[in-house]
């Protein structure tokens, strides 16, 4: 199981309003290691993973419970300052969602609203920033269009390259492949391998396929429960409990 | 073959309320233009009026329709984006937040010569402003508060939610995500608001008839407290003047034509300024 942990959370409970939608969440999430959550619609999984990063606080009449620690500390915590937690924990999102800015600009927003004003390092970190998220090649002539010209795939690992630049610890994502095509998916999970050697990854997926071939561990999310968590060798070959098989298999969801 | 006929009937009818709009459209600017500008020339832009209002020019009008649109767009742009910025990204909704909403869209449902008397009582008397370009533009300013405050509003809802996220998701602070993504995002709308706010301005005459107009003065303002002249105003005042009709009439087709163009000056910087912004913002 899992050994290095950066993200333990205990008894995590989370209500829309009245609405329960997490029940006691208990998870250890390992550094540089992928974790899959996988589950049907509703069961919860994209919930967990905007509470990582305190994301859910945006929506109003929102309540958590319990006790979510990254790398042994709270970070619900009253002192907790949730701009370096942020920065700490990227995040990239379902749909591709660049600002209306040049692919240079996105990349050094996340470095100008931390306060970096060195333009030099803006520009050596847009550059790492693009290679790490294999854009670099395909798009260093036109630093300065627009970020909307480019395909829906290269603005998804554009929106990595954004996340990436402030170089974060944790990198979550939120189904970051289901508005790709399947050339730009292979891409963002190819990138995926790539990024787990220096982040750790938290992935929320529809897909199973891609939960087998890109995760190392993957939790199965039901009804804001989790039902079942283990290694994605033993999720997809052996699942201790029926309800998982059931879903892996395909006979419901 | 029924229902070609209707298609066909519905198109007409449709179609028919098309010209009949532009008639009215086409006419109006006809008659002003027609009327208007014979009396355009180099004297009427730039000289005062002389011989009980036939003679000469209506400077004083037009420079004083200036300072009282930039003056209250000054005022009003600032105040009502900030208020629409509190209502749609800060505030967390509630009844008090929907109070504040239906009351600023009542407020613009408020005729206007009932600004213009708040004026009067509030800005002239009581804050002792006096009939001035000051009082004036804030009058003017509090009228189209509410429109700008709306439009803007709608403008700031159509920013993507998914843009905010993003940059909360990488550590921007919500004053930051406002002002780097959110505003420059949305400016297109509030220009919008803005643009239509200083027709408005421009063309008011009831707001301005008891807090800073007068229908005569020599020379021009000097101050913020001045009283001054103004070109809606100024076609007001001839027309129920009575005591030259036919060449008040003329002057008065001349006033509406520069008011007119100078609607179409303030609006085309504005107007360039959004296309600028726009370009490019195909979310």
């Amino acid at each position: 199981m899992v050994t290095d942990v950066r993200i333990e959370t205990r008894d995590v409970n989370f209500f829309y309003g009245n609405q329960k939608a997490l029940n006691d969440i208990n998870i250890r999430i390992g550094k540089n290691k992928v974790t899959a959550l996988i589950g049907p619609s509703g069961c919860g999984k994209s919930t967990f993973l905007r509470t990582l990063n305190r994301m859910n606080e945006l929506i109003p009449n929102t309540r958590l419970e319990g006790l979510i620690l990254l790398d042994g500390k709270d970070i619900y915590r009253r002192e907790e300052d949730i701009v370096e937690l942020r920065r700490k924990v990227g995040m990239v999102f379902q749909k591709p969602n660049p600002f209306p800015k040049s692919i240079f600009e996105n990349i050094a927003y996340g470095l100008r609203v931390n306060g970096i004003r060195d333009r030099n390092y803006i520009a050596d970190r847009v550059e790492a920033s693009l290679k790490g998220a294999v854009l670099w090649k395909e798009v260093k002539d036109q630093l300065h269009k627009n970020a909307l010209a480019l395909s829906g795939g290269q603005q998804q690992r554009l929106c990595i390259a954004r996340a990436l630049a402030v170089e974060p610890e944790v990198i979550l994502m939120d189904e970051p492949a289901s508005a790709l095509d399947p050339t730009a998916t292979l891409k963002i999970e190819e990138l995926i391998q790539e990024l787990k050697k220096k982040y750790t990854v938290v992935i929320v997926t529809h897909n199973m396929q891609q939960a087998a071939r890109v995760s190392d561990f993957t939790a199965f999310f039901m009804l804001g429960e989790m039902v079942e968590y283990n290694e994605t060798s033993v999720i997809f070959t052996k699942p201790q409990k029926k309800i998982t098989e059931e879903y892996i298999t395909g006979r419901f969801g | 073959m029924k229902s070609v006929i209707i298609e066909k009937l519905g198109f007409v009818l449709l179609f028919g309320c098309i010209i009949i709009t532009l008639f009215f459209l086409g006419s109006i600017m006809y008659l002003i233009f027609s009327q208007g500008l014979r009396v355009i020339n180099w004297e009427f832009l730039t000289a005062e009026p002389y011989s009980g209002m036939t003679k000469g020019g209506v400077a004083p009008a037009i420079v004083g329709t200036l300072y009282l649109t930039l003056g209250s767009i000054i005022i009003s742009l600032p105040l009502g984006v900030a208020c629409a910025i509190y209502l749609c990204e800060y505030s967390r909704g509630g009844w008090i937040v929907n109070i504040i909403r239906m009351s600023i869209n009542n407020l613009a449902g408020v005729p206007s010569v009932v600004f213009g008397l708040f004026g009067f009582a509030f800005f002239v008397h009581y804050l002792k402003f006096g009939v001035s370009i000051l009082s004036g533009s804030l009058t003017l300013a509090i009228l189209v508060l509410p429109g700008i405050i709306s439009a803007t509003q709608e403008a700031l809802l159509a920013v993507p939610q998914s843009f905010r996220e993003a940059s909360f998701a990488l550590g921007a602070t919500q004053w930051k995500t406002i002002r780097k993504i959110v505003l420059p995002t949305s400016l297109p709308g509030i220009l919008t608001g803005a643009i239509l706010s200083i027709g408005r301005v421009a063309g008011e005459t009831a707001p301005i008839l008891f807090t800073a107009c007068t229908f005569y003065m020599r020379g021009y303002p000097t101050s913020p407290f001045s009283k001054c002249m103004a070109l809606p105003y100024h076609i007001y005042a001839l027309m129920t003047e009575g005591t030259h009709p036919h060449e008040h009439t003329q002057i008065a087709y001349g006033c509406a034509v520069l008011l007119l163009l100078l609607v179409l000056v303030i609006s085309s910087v504005a107007i360039i300024i959004r296309q600028k912004s726009r370009r490019g913002y195909g979310y």
